[in-house]
C-alpha cells in the first residue's frame, strides 16, 4: 500500500498546473472561484479548450478520443481544477450519455455522437424524471410507439437540468406494454431538441434561478436509429449511467476547495476581539467537516482503484453520493455562519464582471444564504439520498 | 401552573390569525415582496387600527402591556403567514429603544405616530466587521457644538431603506469594542451625507446598507445619555430574538403540518410516501423539535416578563435552541418534498429560506450557546 506521487505522477501534476495557469480564461476562473454560475458560452468555451489539449473526457477509453488516465492521474486532475478554479464539464454529454453510448451504442452511433460531446459542439440533457416518476423512476409514463422506422413519442419530463440549452436529449421511455412498473419495457432513446413537437418550459428552483425545466413531448417522431442498445433494455443501460453519475457526486476535490477558501475567510472575520476561526464553536465543527472529509477522500481513492482493476462502480458508490452532498451542504452551513449577517442580501448577479450596480457585502461569503438554499438539491437530484440508502440496505447489505 | 392564554390573548390570537387566513395567502404575499416597497401600507394601517403595533409598548407608554406573551401570540401568527411588513425591525427592534432609552418627550413625539403607523423605523446597529458583536461599533460622531458628525457604515440595516428615521448605534468614547461609550442617535433618514443601499433579502424581507459622511446629527436627537446606550440596545435585542424565534415557531408549525399532508398525498412505488418508514421517523423528528422550539419559546417569554433579570439567559437559550430546530425542519421538509422542495412555486419553500435567515438573526446558535453559557 502507497498513496505517494511517482515521479511521472508528479511531473502530471506540474503539467497540469501549467497547462491551467495557461489556459484557463481568468473570467471563467474568477466566477468559479466565487462560485457564481456560469452561461453556457463559459463551458462551452473551457471545453473546447480542453478538447484542444485532448483532455475533454477524462472518463472515456482512449479509442473514442478520451484520457485513458489513471485513478491517480484523474484524482490529481480533479484537485488541480478545483484548487485552480477551473469549473467541472457539464456532466450530461461527457459522464452520463457516452458511456451509454460507448458501452452499448452501436459503432455507427459512437461515430454519429461521441465526436461533438467530445468537441462541446452538442449539448445534451438528461430526460429520465417525470411528475410522477421521481424515486420511482421505472413507473415512467412516457411512450415511445412504433411506426415503421420512427418512433412516436408521447410524454412530460421533469426537473431537464439546462434542458433550456440542449441540442439533444436522452431520454427513458416507454416501447411496447403499457403496463406501468414494467422495467423490461423501457427503452433509451436519444431524441433531438428541435423537434416542433418538443416544448420547454422553464421551473423556477428556489434561489430565483432558471436551471431545471420540464420538456414536453407531443408526437414526436424518433428515427428507431436513435435508440441505443436492444428495445426493452433501456432500464439495464440506465443503471450503469447512474453509478457513473455518482461517483463523480462526491465533489471531495470541490470540498477541499471551498473548506481551504472558508478557514481563510473564517481567519479574515472578526469575532469579538478574536477571529472567527479561534471561535471554539466554530472551529469544532469545520475541524469534524474536515475530518469527515478526509475519510471520505480515501473512500473515494478506494473506489476509484477498484474500478482501475475492471470492475464497474458498485452500489457502494453511493456512499459517495450520500457523504459528498452532506459534507457539501454542511460547507454551505459554515460559509452561512461565516457570513452573519452579509449572509442574507440577494442581489442576483452583483459578482459578474458586467454587474454595473454598487455591490453589498465583503465578497465571496455574501450571499451565502441563497447558495445554501441553491444546493438543496444536491441531496435530491441524481437519486435521493434516501433512495442511495435504499440501495445500499438492499445491494450491499443484503437487507 | 396554567399555560392557557387570557381571554385577551385569545382574541388578539384570532384576530392575528383571522387576517393572515383570509387575506394574507401566499400569492398576496409574493406579490407584496415583488412590489416597490416590499409590502403593504394598506396592510400596515390595518395593523396600526387592530391595534397590533401597539402590544410592545406599556400602558403607560399608551400601548397594550407590553408583554412578552403578547408579542409571543402575533409573531407567531406573523410567523405562519411569512408577514413581510416590517413589524419586527420598526415597531419590535426600533420601539423597544425608544421606549426604553429615550425621554420622555421623545416618546411623546415619536412612539404615537409609530403605533398610529404614520412613523417607520429602522435600528442601525450592525457594521461590516462586527458579526453578532453589539459592542462592535466602529461608526463615529463627534460633537461639535450642538451636533454630532456622523461617519461610518450599518450593514443589513432591517427596513433601512424604508424608514423615516434611523436610529443609529455610535461611538462616542472608548475603543472600537468597548462596550462603554456607545451612543444612540436618532437620525432623519433623508439627510445630506446618508446614503442608502436598498435590497431585497434572500428571505423576502428588505435591508439597506447605509453610509453616513459627515452627517449633522443634533445633539437632541440622543436618544438617552452619552456613552451608556449598550444596555437599552442589548434589552430591545433580547424582546426581538423572542419576536423571531416566535415567528420561527409559527413557520415551522405551519411547514412540518404541510410536509406531513403531502407525504400523505405523494405516492412512488405504488404507496403514499409517508408510509416509509424512513420518513415517518424524520417526521417524528420534526415535531419533536417544533414542540422544544415552542416550550423554550415559551418559558423565555416568562422569563422576559417575570423581570427576574434572568432575561439574556433565557432568551439565548430559546434562540441557541430554535435555530436548531428551525435548520432540521426547514431542511426536512424541503427533503422529503423531493424536487417539487426547491421550487419558487412551492410555499414551503419560502418558510424555509425565511427559517435559514431567522437562524442567522440577531445571533446563530453557535452564538448564543456561548453566551448562555456565560461567554
Ligand atoms: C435541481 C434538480 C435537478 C435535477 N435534474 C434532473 C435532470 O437533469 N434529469 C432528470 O431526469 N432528473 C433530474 N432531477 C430529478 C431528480 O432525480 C428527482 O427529483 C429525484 O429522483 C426525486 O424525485 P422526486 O422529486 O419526484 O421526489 P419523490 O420521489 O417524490 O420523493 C420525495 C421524498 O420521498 C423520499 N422517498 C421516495 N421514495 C422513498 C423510499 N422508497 N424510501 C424512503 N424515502 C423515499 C425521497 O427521498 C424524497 O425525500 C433533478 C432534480 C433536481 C431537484
Amino acid at each position: 500500500m502507497n498513496i505517494d506521487f511517482s515521479s511521472e505522477e508528479l511531473a502530471f501534476q506540474q503539467a497540469v498546473q501549467k497547462f491551467l495557469q495557461e489556459k484557463l480564461p481568468a473570467d471563467i476562473r474568477e466566477w468559479t472561484l466565487k462560485e457564481i454560475p456560469l452561461g453556457k458560452e463559459d463551458f462551452v468555451r473551457w471545453q473546447k479548450i480542453l478538447y484542444e489539449q485532448g483532455w475533454a473526457a477524462t472518463n472515456w477509453p482512449v479509442e473514442h478520443g478520451g484520457t485513458g488516465w489513471t485513478p491517480t492521474q484523474k484524482y490529481i486532475w480533479a484537485n488541480e481544477c478545483a484548487n485552480f478554479g477551473a469549473p467541472d464539464v457539464i456532466p450530461f454529454g461527457f459522464k452520463m450519455v457516452a458511456p451509454v453510448i460507448f458501452t452499448y451504442g452501436s459503432e455507427e452511433q459512437k461515430q454519429r455522437f461521441l465526436p461533438d460531446i467530445l468537441e462541446s459542439n452538442v449539448w445534451w440533457c438528461q430526460g429520465y424524471s417525470e411528475p410522477n416518476a421521481g424515486s420511482d423512476l421505472a413507473s415512467l409514463k412516457t411512450t415511445a410507439v412504433r411506426d415503421g422506422d420512427e418512433y412516436i413519442v408521447n410524454g412530460t419530463k421533469t426537473w431537464t437540468t439546462l434542458g433550456q440549452y440542449a441540442d439533444w436529449i436522452f431520454c427513458l421511455v416507454r416501447t411496447g406494454g403499457t403496463e406501468v412498473k414494467n422495467q423490461a419495457a423501457i427503452s433509451f432513446l436519444l431524441i433531438e431538441m428541435n423537434h416542433p413537437g418538443i416544448t420547454v418550459s422553464p421551473i423556477m428552483t428556489l434561489g430565483g434561478h432558471h436551471e431545471v425545466n420540464e420538456v414536453h413531448f407531443n408526437n414526436v417522431r424518433v428515427p428507431v436509429g436513435n435508440r441505443i442498445g436492444e428495445e426493452g433494455q433501456g432500464w439495464t443501460y440506465a443503471k450503469v449511467l447512474l453509478t457513473h453519475e455518482r461517483t463523480g457526486i462526491a465533489r471531495v476535490a470541490s470540498s477541499k476547495k471551498r473548506l481551504k477558501t472558508l478557514k481563510k475567510l473564517a481567519s479574515e472575520t472578526c469575532d469579538g476581539d478574536a477571529n472567527l476561526l479561534e471561535n471554539p464553536a466554530f472551529s469544532q465543527k469545520l475541524a469534524e467537516v474536515e475530518i469527515d472529509l478526509l475519510a471520505l477522500e480515501y473512500t473515494e481513492l478506494r473506489a476509484l482503484a477498484a474500478v482501475s482493476t475492471g470492475q464497474a462502480p458498485g452500489p457502494e458508490s453511493s456512499i459517495l453520493k450520500i457523504k459528498g452532498t452532506e459534507i457539501a451542504q454542511q460547507l454551505d452551513e459554515l460559509y452561512m455562519e461565516t457570513a452573519g449577517y452579509y449572509g442574507m442580501p440577494f442581489v442576483s448577479n452583483q459578482f459578474t464582471s458586467d454587474f454595473d450596480g454598487e455591490r453589498v457585502g465583503p465578497g465571496v461569503i455574501t450571499s451565502s444564504v441563497p447558495r445554501y438554499i441553491n444546493n438543496r438539491k444536491a441531496s435530491i437530484y441524481g437519486g435521493s439520498n434516501e433512495i442511495q440508502k435504499n440501495i445500499i440496505s438492499k445491494w450491499v447489505l443484503g437487507l | 401552573m396554567d399555560f392557557s392564554y387570557s381571554e385577551e390573548q385569545q382574541m388578539l390570537q384570532n384576530s392575528v390569525s383571522k387576517f393572515i387566513q383570509q387575506d394574507y395567502d401566499f400569492d398576496r404575499r409574493c406579490k407584496l415582496v415583488a412590489s416597490d416597497i416590499g409590502f403593504s401600507q394598506e396592510n400596515w394601517q390595518l395593523f396600526a387600527e387592530l391595534g397590533w403595533l401597539m402590544v410592545p409598548f406599556k400602558a403607560e407608554d399608551g400601548g397594550l402591556g407590553g408583554s412578552a406573551i403578547d408579542l409571543m401570540v402575533v409573531m407567531e401568527e406573523f410567523g405562519r403567514g411569512l408577514v413581510v411588513e416590517p413589524f419586527l425591525a420598526s415597531v419590535v427592534l426600533s420601539g423597544s429603544l425608544i421606549a426604553n432609552g429615550a425621554s420622555e418627550s421623545q416618546k411623546r413625539e415619536l412612539l404615537g405616530l409609530l403605533m398610529d403607523g404614520q412613523l417607520q423605523l429602522a435600528f442601525a446597529f450592525a457594521e461590516p466587521q462586527s458579526r453578532y458583536n453589539l459592542a462592535d461599533v466602529a461608526t463615529t460622531a463627534v460633537r461639535e457644538g450642538d451636533n454630532y458628525i456622523l461617519n461610518g457604515h450599518k450593514a443589513v440595516v432591517l427596513n433601512g431603506e424604508g424608514a423615516d428615521k434611523l436610529l443609529v448605534a455610535v461611538r462616542t468614547g472608548g475603543s472600537q469594542i468597548d462596550g462603554n461609550g456607545i451612543t444612540l442617535l436618532l437620525v432623519e433618514a433623508n439627510v445630506e451625507g446618508v446614503h442608502r443601499q436598498g435590497y431585497t433579502t434572500v428571505d423576502g424581507h428588505r435591508a439597506a446598507e447605509v453610509k453616513f459622511r459627515n452627517v449633522k446629527v443634533p445633539v437632541a436627537n440622543r436618544v438617552g445619555e452619552e456613552g451608556t446606550a449598550l444596555p437599552v440596545i442589548e434589552r430591545a435585542m433580547d424582546w426581538a430574538t423572542l419576536a423571531l424565534c416566535a415567528e420561527a415557531v409559527g413557520a415551522m408549525d405551519k411547514i412540518y403540518k404541510k410536509t406531513i399532508e403531502y407525504t400523505k398525498t405523494r405516492e412512488q412505488f405504488g404507496v403514499a410516501i409517508g408510509k416509509f418508514q424512513a420518513l415517518q421517523h424524520r417526521m417524528v423528528d420534526m415535531f419533536t423539535e417544533y414542540e422544544q422550539a415552542r416550550s423554550i419559546l415559551l418559558m423565555a417569554a416568562l422569563q422576559l416578563d417575570s423581570n427576574k433579570g434572568m432575561a439574556p439567559k433565557a432568551v439565548s437559550a430559546a434562540k441557541s435552541r430554535t435555530g436548531k430546530a428551525a435548520r432540521l425542519i426547514g431542511q426536512e421538509a424541503i427533503q422529503l418534498h423531493g424536487g417539487i422542495g426547491v421550487t419558487e412555486e412551492l410555499d414551503v419553500s419560502h418558510y424555509f429560506k425565511r427559517l435559514t435567515t431567522i437562524q442567522y438573526l440577531f445571533g446563530s446558535s453557535d452564538f448564543h450557546t456561548l453566551r448562555f453559557a456565560g461567554h
